[in-house]
C-alpha cells in the first residue's frame, strides 16, 4: 500500500477538504485549549497585565489549605462517582444486553428503546424529576429510604448524597453501554456458539467463555468513555444539588468545583478564571493519562475477534 | 445588548442631524438595569417624570441580570454605555467608578436625604466619594401565617426567648414552625444569621468593629448569632438537609409551615400565592431591656450616571429628581417590598410592606455584615457562608469552627 502510494502524483486538492475543518478545529477547539494551558501559568497583577508564574498556581491547588482541601475533596469525590459508574452502571449495562441478545427473548426493540429512553433526556429534566421524587418534602422515595434504613434524606445526607446523585447518573446513562454491549454481542458469529453448545458448555459457560472474551474490546470502551465522561461531568450536578454541591461539598466534583472557581458561586464571590484554568488544566491531564493507559496498555493488548 | 447598540447608533445619528431639523429641545436618556421584571413599573415612573420635566425623556433600556454586568462594562469601555447607570452595591458598581466610568455625585442637591448606611453601597473606600443615588433596600425578618397565628392564639414574639417558646409551642401544636431549608445555604446565610443577627453584634457597631479589626467573627456575639441560627434545627421542616430554598417558598404559602424567616423581597410572591393572611414581625431582640433594636436593611439598588454622557445636565436632573419624596413614594408603591433609602416620611399602599417599612421608625438599620470590604478576599467570606451556615444547622461543625473559618476568609483594609 504504502509504494503505492507513494507513487501517486500528490494531489493537493485533499487539503481543501482538510482545510475547513481543521481551521474550525484549530480555531474553536484546540487554540481555546491550548490557551487555558498557558492561562493556568499566570498570575493576575493588579493593574497590570499577567506574569508568568510556572507551575506556581498548582503549586496552590495541590498544597495551599484554601484550595487543596476543596480539590482533594472533589477529586475523591470523582473517583467514587467513577467508582459507582464501573461497578453499578456497566454491569448493568451487560447484563441487559446479554438478556436483550439472547435468543427468544419478546420485544426486545421495546426494551430496548424504554431503557435508552432516559439517555436521550436532558439533564435538567432528569435533574429535576428525581430532585422532585427523593424531595422529603413531595418526593414519594423518601419514605420508603427512611423504611430501609438508609440515611434520609437521601440527597441531604454526606453519606448518601454523592452515592445517590451517581446513581441518578447511572439511570439516566445505562441505556449507552448496554447498546454498545448488544451491538458487540450481535456481531458474534452464531457458529461459535452453536459449537460451544455442541461442545456441551452450559448458557453461563458460553457467555464468560466465548461470549464475553469477544466483546472485551468492546468492555475497554465503554470503560474509557465511562471514565471521560465522569472526569468532565458537571451537568447533572449542578442541577440537582447547585453550584455549591451540598451538603458541605458533599457532591463537589472536579467539574462543579470548576465551575463555581472560574464563574463565582453566588453573590459575591469574584471569579478566578485563573486558577479555574488551572483545574481545568488537572482535569485534561487526568483525561489524558486515563486515555493513555487505555491506548498503550489496553487496546495494544486486545485482539479484535475475527468476524 | 445589539437593540442596546443599535438604539444608541439610531440616537447618535438622531442627535447629529437634530440642529439642522428642528428647533426641538427633548433630550433623550438612555437607562440601563438589569430589572427586566420592572419594565412595566418604571415605564409608569418615567411617564411622572417626563411629565415634571417635558424637555427630558428618560428610556429605560434594561438587559438580562445575569449579562448585566459584564455588558454594561463592555459597552462602557466602548463608549456606548447608557447615560443612566443602575448600579449593583458595593465593588461592582465601585469597579465602575475607579475605572472613571462613573461620576461623583457628592454636590447633587437632594443628597442629604441619604444616611452613612444608606451611601455604604456606593462610596468609595475613603468616605470621600458617593457615585450612584441610592434608590432602595430590602429589610429582612418574618413573615407568618396570621390565620394559624389566631386559630391558636399565638402573638408575635418581641425578644428570642419569647421567640425559641413560640418555635416550641408551634411544634407541639403538629405543625411545622419555620420554613426553611438547609440545602442551597443562602437563605440560612441571609434569612438566618443576618437576619437575626445584628441584634447580638449591635448592628453598625459591631459591623464596623469587624471591617476595623477591632472585633472578630470567633468574638462572643458573633458566635452567639450563630448557635441561635443552629437553635433552629429542630424547629426546621423534616429533611432539611435535602430542602432548597424554592422548596419553601412553595411549602409556606401552601400553609406547610408557620413562620418563613424572609426578605421583604418575598411579598409580591407571597401575596399571589398564599390563601390566608400574613403578617410581619422583625428580628427579635436578644435583651429585652435594649434600648436599641436592628434591623437588615439591606442596601441593593441605586442609580449613578456614565461620567461620559453626553447629556450630563439632563442627567444630574434626573438623578436629582430620585432624591425627591415624588420618586420615593411612588417606587416604594410598585415595588413592594424594596424601600426607598430616603429619609422621607413614605405611605405605602401594601399594608404587609408598610409593617415592613414601619420598623424604620422602631429600629435602627444596618446591612449584611460580611457585604461591604470583608467579601474581597480570594475566597469571599460571604459566600462561604452559604456553605458553612448549613453545615453548622447540620452539625457537621461547630459554631465556633464555623466562625474561625469564616473569619480565615475575611478581607479588611489596611
Amino acid at each position: 500500500m504504502e509504494q503505492v502510494a507513494a507513487r501517486r502524483p500528490r494531489r493537493f486538492y485533499i487539503l481543501v477538504f482538510v482545510l475547513p475543518a481543521f481551521i474550525l478545529y484549530s480555531m474553536f477547539m484546540a487554540f481555546p485549549l491550548l490557551d487555558s494551558l498557558r492561562l493556568s501559568l499566570y498570575q493576575e497583577q493588579a493593574g497590570g497585565p499577567d506574569v508568568f508564574v510556572g507551575l506556581a498556581n498548582f503549586e496552590r491547588l495541590f498544597n495551599d489549605p484554601v484550595w487543596s482541601e476543596r480539590f482533594w475533596n472533589a477529586l475523591r469525590n470523582n473517583f467514587v462517582f467513577f467508582a459507582v459508574h464501573m461497578l453499578v452502571q456497566n454491569p448493568i449495562a451487560l447484563l441487559l444486553a446479554a438478556l436483550l441478545t439472547t435468543r427468544g427473548v419478546r420485544g426486545v426493540a421495546l426494551f430496548r428503546t424504554i431503557l435508552f429512553a432516559p439517555t436521550t433526556l436532558s439533564f435538567v429534566i432528569i435533574g429535576f424529576i428525581w430532585q422532585l421524587m427523593l424531595s422529603p418534602l413531595w418526593g414519594i422515595l423518601n419514605n420508603p429510604a427512611k423504611t430501609l434504613g438508609l440515611p434520609t434524606p437521601l440527597l441531604g445526607q454526606t453519606q448518601s448524597a454523592l452515592v445517590t446523585v451517581s446513581l441518578v447518573s447511572v439511570w439516566q446513562f445505562v441505556g449507552l453501554p448496554m447498546m454498545l454491549f448488544s451491538a458487540a454481542l450481535i456481531s458474534i458469529s452464531e457458529e461459535l456458539i452453536d459449537a460451544a453448545r455442541v461442545d456441551g458448555a452450559t448458557g453461563w459457560q458460553t457467555f464468560w467463555r466465548v461470549r464475553f472474551p469477544l466483546i472485551l474490546p468492546t468492555v475497554g470502551i465503554v470503560g474509557i468513555l465511562t471514565f471521560v465522561g465522569n472526569f468532565n461531568a458537571f451537568d447533572l450536578i449542578y442541577t440537582m444539588q447547585g453550584a455549591l454541591a451540598p451538603p458541605n461539598f458533599g457532591t463537589d466534583i472536579l467539574g462543579t468545583f470548576f465551575y463555581r472557581t472560574t464563574f463565582g458561586g453566588g453573590a459575591t464571590q469574584r471569579p478566578n478564571p485563573i486558577m479555574g484554568t488551572t483545574i481545568a488544566t488537572i482535569m485534561f491531564l487526568i483525561i489524558l493519562t486515563g486515555v493513555l493507559i487505555y491506548l498503550f496498555g489496553i487496546q495494544r493488548r486486545l485482539v479484535r475477534a475475527e468476524s | 445588548m445589539k437593540k442596546a447598540f443599535t438604539f444608541t447608533l439610531v440616537l447618535a445619528l438622531f442627535l447629529v442631524a437634530l440642529p439642522v431639523s428642528a428647533q426641538e429641545e427633548v433630550v433623550e436618556l438612555v437607562m440601563g438595569s438589569w430589572r427586566t421584571e420592572d419594565i412595566e413599573q418604571w415605564d409608569e415612573i418615567l411617564a411622572a417624570f417626563s411629565a415634571a420635566y417635558p424637555n427630558i425623556v428618560v428610556r429605560f433600556e434594561p438587559t438580562l441580570n445575569t449579562e448585566y454586568d459584564a455588558q454594561l462594562r463592555a459597552a462602557l469601555e466602548a463608549g456606548t454605555g447608557p447615560d443612566l447607570i443602575t448600579c449593583r452595591p458595593f465593588d461592582l458598581s465601585l469597579g465602575l467608578y475607579e475605572a472613571g466610568y462613573l461620576a461623583s455625585v457628592n454636590d447633587l442637591p437632594g443628597m442629604e436625604h441619604f444616611n452613612d448606611v444608606a451611601r455604604s453601597g456606593w462610596i468609595t473606600d475613603d468616605g470621600e466619594n458617593v457615585y450612584c443615588v441610592p434608590m432602595a433596600s430590602v429589610i429582612h425578618g418574618f413573615i407568618y401565617n396570621a390565620d394559624l397565628f389566631e386559630e391558636h392564639g399565638w402573638t408575635a414574639p418581641a425578644t428570642m426567648d419569647e421567640f425559641m417558646a413560640l418555635l416550641q409551642t408551634i411544634l407541639d401544636a403538629g405543625i411545622t414552625p419555620l420554613a426553611m431549608g438547609t440545602k442551597d445555604g443562602w437563605g440560612n446565610a441571609y434569612m438566618g444569621f443576618e437576619n437575626i443577627g445584628p441584634n447580638y453584634w449591635d448592628g453598625e457597631v459591631g459591623r464596623q468593629a469587624l471591617i476595623s479589626g477591632e472585633a472578630k467573627l470567633t468574638d462572643p456575639e458573633f458566635v452567639a448569632a450563630i448557635e441561635a441560627v443552629v437553635a433552629w434545627e429542630p424547629y426546621l421542616p423534616d429533611g432539611h438537609e435535602a430542602i432548597g430554598y424554592a422548596d419553601t417558598q412553595q411549602l409556606f404559602p401552601l400553609g406547610g409551615a408557620a413562620i418563613f424567616p424572609a426578605g421583604s423581597w418575598e411579598i409580591p410572591i407571597f401575596e399571589a400565592n398564599a390563601m390566608f393572611a400574613m403578617h410581619a414581625f422583625k428580628p427579635p431582640v436578644v435583651d429585652p431591656d435594649a434600648e436599641t433594636c436592628w434591623i437588615n436593611d439591606h442596601v441593593d439598588i441605586a442609580v449613578g450616571m456614565n461620567a461620559a454622557t453626553a447629556h450630563p445636565e439632563e442627567a444630574r436632573i434626573f438623578l436629582e429628581w430620585l432624591t425627591t419624596q415624588e420618586f420615593a413614594q411612588m417606587y416604594s408603591n410598585l415595588q413592594p417590598g424594596f424601600f426607598s433609602l430616603s429619609d422621607h416620611q413614605l405611605t405605602l399602599e401594601n399594608p404587609l410592606a408598610q409593617e415592613f417599612l414601619d420598623w424604620r421608625q422602631e429600629c435602627q438599620g444596618t446591612i449584611r455584615v460580611l457585604y461591604q470590604y470583608l467579601s474581597r478576599g480570594e475566597v469571599s467570606a460571604d459566600n462561604e457562608n452559604w456553605r458553612i451556615m448549613p453545615a453548622v444547622i447540620q452539625g457537621v461543625m461547630t459554631p465556633m469552627e464555623a466562625a474561625e473559618e469564616l473569619e480565615s476568609y475575611l478581607w479588611r483594609p489596611e
